[in-house]
């Protein structure tokens, strides 16, 4: 058994050595040389300035503006570094509410966001996806009813024709892939940079 | 629940059952040292390896030796990642400048990576530098993957051999598994993942300022290299602390659809491997039936209940199912496939919080690891697994049928029977053991993060994910405490190694014995006959085993729920 003992430590090293020095090093000069966009993160400029990047959601709060799906992510206290507070689309520590279906903390906090959206469009139904929280606290997206429901809202408050929002919602829906994987879905942060581009 | 969703579903199944051959094929020719068309290439590389290793590729090892081998080479992987997060802010390739880890979270996360469990204690963007991620994390992901499929390799040796003292050479298993399976693979793969949108840099975090004004800092890092083997090697550790969820770490529908696929590849061409090996590929197929069934059943449960939604939405008739915790991107359905998919195989990335499922949609991801995980299962682990199950139930049936058990041609007697029974029962002993302590232990009651029987589900479900070598979680669940690095540690340990010596020894007592050749009187083991007993047995040893710790858990907060009791 003692003839075992060279290659646990040998053949250990070498193989530690090709998979994690030489294959990942490998694959970030090659990806980045190949996929140059995407290695980097898929990241958006806008006049020399990066806004973020096109696969991660970020917070959006004004009335002009398209708004994500409800982020549970949180952040360090700045006053007590042991505790944390809810600091949505930190894109620095990801994770969901982790709440479960019995979960009085969820129940109030879905009447609540129910509540209000209601009162914002009293009209449409309320999408689920506008009141529940996604795994990653990053969704980029919401569903195309998700944003059909905030034309009014959008609308109203950047004096446009609620039709004219109406098309740009329509112009940024994805359907499913090859017509059969994943679910429709509207990015929105594509959206609201088209919305800038039309109000100018 | 739609159509196009079970479309889906469907889609998913024959991928991965027309993948079976071709990669069957591939492995028994890699394990039996034949050429292949890589060989060109790699034979110089694996050469090189046992010169320096010193290891003569054509001396065999007993059970023992093959044990003690991979044991020892453990003690080093160990070692290396620890030693690497406790000294990660004087090391190179820190630029975020991510500080020491705590010993009792390194010697969690260094026991969960070398058993193939890859439970997160830990924030990966939040606590790691890309130093330990690279060179502590990514090669476990591979060489407890290449131990997996070795150990199964060498049980399946057990079974095709006739009279002979050894089982293979854990050195060259080891080796040629990393070098000619696992690494060309991943090569492709990561290309594909970057291409879909995957980030693979070492450049530091970004910083944007959004639309409304705002700073984001947006964590990136070598993620494609690391995620490609995560998945192919059913280890799941997620670079980023939301796993598969994060749209870095799975940015597509396609990408989406790819890491489900190569979470069952390797697993499910095992089947084809241990029936090429065994001279009887049928044989195979039948054990993947046995697969098929279970897995298909679970998906349908968990889809079904995630479909339907829970009392809180269905009460504001908010309608589209359990949303909480999914992304749009993967809906309702790809979200419960890769529940059902990641708990069958002992992967454990998500892409969906688990935590926030449904009662019984999340009771189908835990009831699937307490049945051993044998759904396909992780790489090799699933597949040894399996044969262990396998044995039982030709056992039962030989008592029923009053013969001597046989199975490929091996009388299956008292020692194979208790070897088989001594690595089933670790599994009871750890989960419902450590649960059991928790829930009476006030500082780990204080961990849980959703009160009543949820709460209890935390912890049945994190003490089941760490003995099965999973590592997905119902994430609310505060783990990163002395108790539960500790006690969940000690789970991962147990959970993989004292299932593995009775499998080696089992794969040394089956070498040893005589093939016989097929009787009138032997049961045939490709039918349906078979397939149903096989089923029968697992789900009335998983039954039996936990369906109290389930009906305190899931049942009951699905009888809550209905009644619209909320905690």
């Amino acid at each position: 058994m003692l003839r075992e003992i060279r290659p646990a430590i040998l053949i250990l090293l070498l193989l530690t050595a090709i998979t994690g020095l030489a294959y990942p090093l490998a694959m970030t000069a090659i990806a980045g040389a190949i996929f140059p966009k995407q290695a980097q993160g898929s990241l958006i400029e806008k006049d020399g300035k990066v806004i973020g990047s096109a696969l991660i959601g970020q917070e959006f709060k004004e009335d002009k503006y398209f708004h994500g799906r409800p982020s549970a992510t949180l952040a360090p206290d700045p006053a007590d570094p042991t505790k944390t507070v809810s600091a949505p689309y930190n894109a620095a520590s990801s994770g969901g509410s982790n709440l479960g279906p019995t979960s009085k903390a969820l129940a109030d906090r879905i009447k609540e966001d129910f509540a209000k959206l209601k009162t914002e469009n009293p009209a449409a139904p309320v999408p689920v996806d506008l009141v529940t929280t996604s795994g990653s606290g990053l969704d980029p997206d919401i569903s195309p009813e998700g944003a059909l429901f905030q034309v009014p809202r959008v609308a109203k408050a950047r004096n446009l024709p609620d039709a004219r929002v109406r098309e740009l919602v329509v112009e940024h829906t994805q359907g499913r892939m090859a017509g059969l994987l994943g679910e429709p879905r509207v990015n929105v942060l594509a959206l609201n940079l088209a919305l800038d581009e039309i109000s100018k | 629940m739609t159509v196009i969703g079970w479309i889906q579903i469907l889609l998913y199944c024959a991928i991965v059952v027309a993948l079976v051959k071709p990669l069957g094929w591939y492995m028994t020719r890699v394990f039996s040292g034949e050429r292949t068309p890589l060989t060109p290439i790699l034979r110089p590389v694996e050469a090189g390896l046992y010169w320096i290793g010193g290891v003569d590729e054509k001396r065999e090892q007993h059970w023992l030796t093959y044990t003690v081998a991979m044991l020892l080479f453990h003690v080093g992987g160990f070692l290396i990642i620890y030693g690497l997060m406790r000294l990660q802010a004087l090391l190179p390739f820190n630029p975020a400048g991510q500080s020491a880890v705590a010993q009792d979270l390194s010697f969690n996360t260094a026991m969960s990576f070398i058993t193939n469990t890859n439970w997160q204690n830990y924030g990966g963007e939040s606590t790691l530098s890309y130093l330990t991620q690279m060179l502590g994390l990514t090669p476990q992901n591979f060489l407890s993957a290449a131990t997996g499929i070795a150990l199964a390799v060498a049980l399946i040796r057990g079974f095709s051999r006739s009279s002979m003292r050894t089982i293979g050479n854990f050195w060259v298993d080891v080796t040629r598994c990393t070098l000619y399976v696992l690494l060309p693979i991943c090569i492709v793969y990561t290309l594909f993942l970057v291409w879909q949108g995957m980030p693979q840099t070492l450049g530091a975090y970004v910083e944007a300022t959004t639309l409304e004004g705002a700073k984001q800092t947006i964590a990136v890092g070598p993620v494609a290299s690391q995620v490609a083997i995560k998945m192919l090697g059913t280890n799941g550790g997620g670079f980023f602390n939301a796993n598969a969820s994060h749209p870095f770490e799975n940015p597509t529908a396609l990408s989406n659809l790819v890491q489900m696929i190569s979470i069952f590849a390797l697993g499910a061409a095992l089947t084809n491997v241990f029936g090429r090996m065994v001279g009887n590929q049928r044989q195979g197929w039948a054990i993947l039936a046995v697969m098929g069934v279970l897995f298909l059943s679970g998906v349908a449960v968990t889809y079904w209940a995630e479909a339907n939604g829970t009392s809180t939405l269905s009460a504001l008739g908010l309608s589209g199912g359990n949303m909480e915790g999914k992304e749009v991107r993967f809906g309702i359905v790809a979200s419960s496939l890769f529940a059902v998919i990641t708990t069958a195989a002992s992967c454990g990335a998500v892409n969906a919080m688990h935590d926030s499922f449904t009662a019984l949609g999340g009771m189908i991801p835990l009831l699937n690891i307490q049945l051993g995980e044998i759904i396909v299962g992780g790489v090799g682990a699933g597949m040894y697994g399996m044969l262990l199950f396998v044995v039982l139930a030709i056992f039962v049936a030989g008592l029923m049928v009053g013969r001597t058990p046989e199975f490929v041609g091996k009388k299956i007697e008292a020692r194979e029977v208790k070897m088989a029974m001594l690595a089933i029962l670790i599994l009871p002993l750890m989960i419902l053991g450590w649960t059991a302590v928790a829930v009476v232990f006030p500082p780990a009651v204080a961990s849980m993060a959703n009160a009543g029987p949820h709460g209890f589900t935390e912890v049945l479900y994190a003490f089941t994910s760490a003995t099965g070598n999973n590592g997905s979680a119902f994430g609310g669940l505060t783990g990163n405490t002395f108790f539960y690095n500790l006690t969940l540690a000690s789970s991962m340990f147990v959970g993989r190694f004292f299932m593995i010596v009775p499998a080696m020894a089992l794969a040394g007592s089956l070498a040893a014995k005589k093939s016989i050749p097929p009787s009138a009187g032997t049961l045939p083991t490709t039918g349906g006959l078979f397939v149903g007993l096989v089923v029968g047995v697992i789900l009335i040893i998983g039954g039996l085993t936990f369906f109290p710790a389930l009906a305190l858990g899931p049942i009951v907060e699905h009888l809550a729920m209905n009644a619209n009791t909320l905690f």
